[in-house]
């Protein structure tokens, strides 16, 4: 198991390192001038100025480097020094951004925090609904519960939510005036008024981001748990003369949660994606709401970097999902 | 005598049944499917045929400056079904062609990708050789955060390509050719998986044991097999194109205003929903019912396509 996760770690090197390149040529062959924004009236000469000092004037490669050295040594180092107190990167030039003119990775850490309370907190609402609704629901197939719980799932599979999200704009923001649609960032939770705005804001979001979570995790663990209430096992269990309860709550459920905690722990990174829609339509400012203002902004430093980093979510999450599943079941342990 | 012995003659001589007659009436009896099915093609006929009979431009609006104030972000009346939006152009017009462009965007971006998709996945589970490489490819396209990387794609050849091949056709051909590219890797894992198992079987030995170059073997051996899970993977397909497609013209990065999609109708309408919510719900439901209707067909193909289950 633990050469596998070594393999595996070192595996991960090149994959990385491909997927920055692929990024990183991507914006920058594209045929567009990050300059075009600037107005016409600049002569070529302070033009030619401005490329350089936005380093457009090195080659392809030597940039390519920089900024794979920026991502992996400088900043690294200069999170070390901010939690140490210690002065490694003094002198270091880190990934700056061309729209805030301060570094991609001040802005956001800034940024972090929103992002995680919304999308952190529905995916645990998604997860904690949909365990309880799949057993169920596989429990008493084809019951009206069952029923009512796959077409919901249908749902929450099928509709957009960009569209759940503005439905409950219109419902409970415009029509019965519960929650704000716009999220307040700079509200501080102090005490139990700010607390109860804050829960009032996150509800919408929260709610749309839930429902869709929910939707696909409670498919799986429905299938998984059909799998495994037909397996051999379970008859020998009842043999044995258990509970209902024992059955299903201890044997069946233990055996049906490894699948879906892989596809849990999979899911993660594609929720800061999904996030970017619902981010834009709450008017939450977190990590999805500055790609998008980065890229309208032609910002490439922070476009790349934030690209670079849902990547690196997405192979770091990966190999999580395959070592859970390693240790959570003996029959897979790869070696 | 005679008479008695060829009677049951007939009986033992019954017509086989095709294999789509099977499938056709194991689909029927999902009635989910059923029911998504016949939304579905109410859909493709509302906006395929709906621009004939319902004849009012969709990008008509009145040149005069007191008419459009008054004939603006009207509600639902008998001369406009569906209300007007901000220039008052008609909302059923305009759901109508928006609905033209999204789903032709689905079928052909599905098209591409079960192409794509295909190709990798036959190539990678006949050829052992390619197969490592094939395969570390999927993986790659998999570890790619694809929604923030279609955003960059179209901010980046959006106007370049449409200066040079027109809006619509550009714009049009960008995205489903940036969707196709993000959306082959789960059809191309799904047809080496089933490549590799009939690789096995003995029809395909016997077909190779009389000397059946591999190109005939893929095209009359293997791909008819596996239709089956490509067909699933092909419905599904639509879905995601479709949801992809109104994404990105809902964030604004996908056709220009002048050329009504669902998903930018609705992007046009966000700011204007506490005044005239229809705006908003008409094409959301849209583009909800189209995603849900082609969803609950690819479950009943799913459950036909399956022989297991076929006939219970």
């Amino acid at each position: 198991m633990l050469t596998f996760t070594i393999r595996r770690l070192i595996l991960s090197i090149p994959v990385l390192l491909l997927i920055s390149l692929i990024i990183f040529l991507l914006l920058n062959f594209a045929p567009g001038d990050p300059l075009a924004n600037q107005p016409l009236t600049i002569p070529p000469e302070v033009r030619a100025k401005m490329r350089e000092a936005l380093g457009l004037g090195a080659p392809v490669y030597v940039r390519y480097i920089l900024w794979l050295k920026q991502f992996f040594w400088v900043e690294p180092l200069h999170a070390f020094d901010w939690a140490f107190g210690t002065h490694f990167s003094a002198g270091m030039e880190r990934i700056l951004s061309w729209q805030f003119r301060s570094p991609v990775f001040d802005v956001i850490v800034q940024r972090i925090p929103q992002t995680l309370t919304v999308v952190g907190m529905s995916y645990l609402i998604g997860v904690l609904i949909a365990i309880p609704i799949g057993i169920l629901s596989a429990y008493r197939q084809y019951s009206w519960f069952d029923q009512i719980g796959t077409f919901i799932s249908m749902i929450g599979f099928s509709v957009p939510t960009f569209f759940t999200g503005v439905v409950l704009i219109v419902v409970f923001s415009v029509e019965l005036n519960w929650f704000p649609s716009i999220y307040d960032t700079n509200l501080k939770v102090v005490d139990w008024p700010s607390f109860v705005k804050q829960v009032q804001q996150m509800a919408m979001p929260v709610m749309v981001l839930a429902l869709y979570n929910a939707a696909q995790i409670s498919r799986f663990m429905r299938a998984s748990m059909l799998d495994n209430l037909q397996q051999d096992y379970v008859r020998t269990a009842r043999a044995k003369g258990m509970g209902e309860r024992v059955v299903v709550l201890t044997h069946v459920l233990r055996n049906s949660l490894i699948p879906v905690v892989t596809v849990i722990a999979l899911g993660v990174p594609s929720i800061f994606g999904g996030a970017i829609i619902t981010e834009q339509v709450f008017k939450v400012n977190g990590l999805g709401q500055l790609l998008i203002t980065a890229i309208y902004a032609d910002d490439i430093p922070m476009v790349q970097t934030l690209t670079f980093i849902f990547a690196v979510l997405i192979v770091v999450f990966n190999l999580v999902a395959d070592i859970l599943y390693g240790l959570l079941d003996p029959r897979i342990r790869y070696d | 005598m005679t008479e008695a012995t060829a009677a049951p003659a007939p009986q033992a001589l019954r017509p086989p049944r095709s294999q789509w007659r099977d499938v056709w009436d194991q689909f029927r009896t999902h009635k989910g499917a059923l029911a998504g099915l016949t939304v579905f093609i109410f859909i493709v006929l509302f906006v395929a045929v709906g621009p004939l009979i319902w004849r009012i431009s969709p990008t008509a609006s009145p040149t005069d400056a007191l008419t459009l104030i008054r004939s603006k972000n009207m509600g639902p009346s008998w001369a406009h079904p569906l209300g007007t939006d901000q220039l008052a152009r008609d909302l059923l017009a305009r759901m109508m062609a928006g609905g033209k462009i999204s789903i032709a965007v689905g079928l052909t971006a599905m098209a591409l990708s079960i192409f794509l998709g295909t190709l990798v996945g036959v190539l990678a589970g006949y050829f052992r050789r390619l197969d490592g490489p094939l395969m570390r490819l999927t993986d790659l396209f998999l570890a790619l955060p694809l929604l923030p990387l279609l955003l960059v794609m179209m901010l980046l050849f959006r106007d370049p390509i449409a200066s040079r091949l027109g809006v619509e056709a550009g714009t049009f051909l960008l995205i489903v050719s940036a969707i196709g590219i993000t959306s082959w890797m789960q059809c191309a894992r799904i047809v080496r998986g089933e490549v590799l198992a009939l690789k096995e079987r003995e029809f395909v030995l016997a077909a190779k044991s009389i000397g059946t170059p591999p190109r005939r073997m893929i095209l009359r051996h293997i791909l008819p097999n596996i239709m089956s899970p490509i067909m699933v993977a092909a419905t599904l397909g639509i879905a995601n194109a479709i949801i992809t497609e109104s994404a990105l013209s809902f964030l604004g990065l996908g056709f220009p205003p002048d050329f009504p999609t669902w998903g930018r109708l609705l992007n046009d309408a966000v700011d204007l929903m506490q005044e005239t919510p229809g705006l908003v719900i008409f094409p959301g439901i849209a583009i909800s019912l189209t995603v849900l209707s082609v969803n609950y067909i690819g479950d009943g193909l799913r459950d036909a396509l399956d022989p297991r289950i076929r006939g219970r």
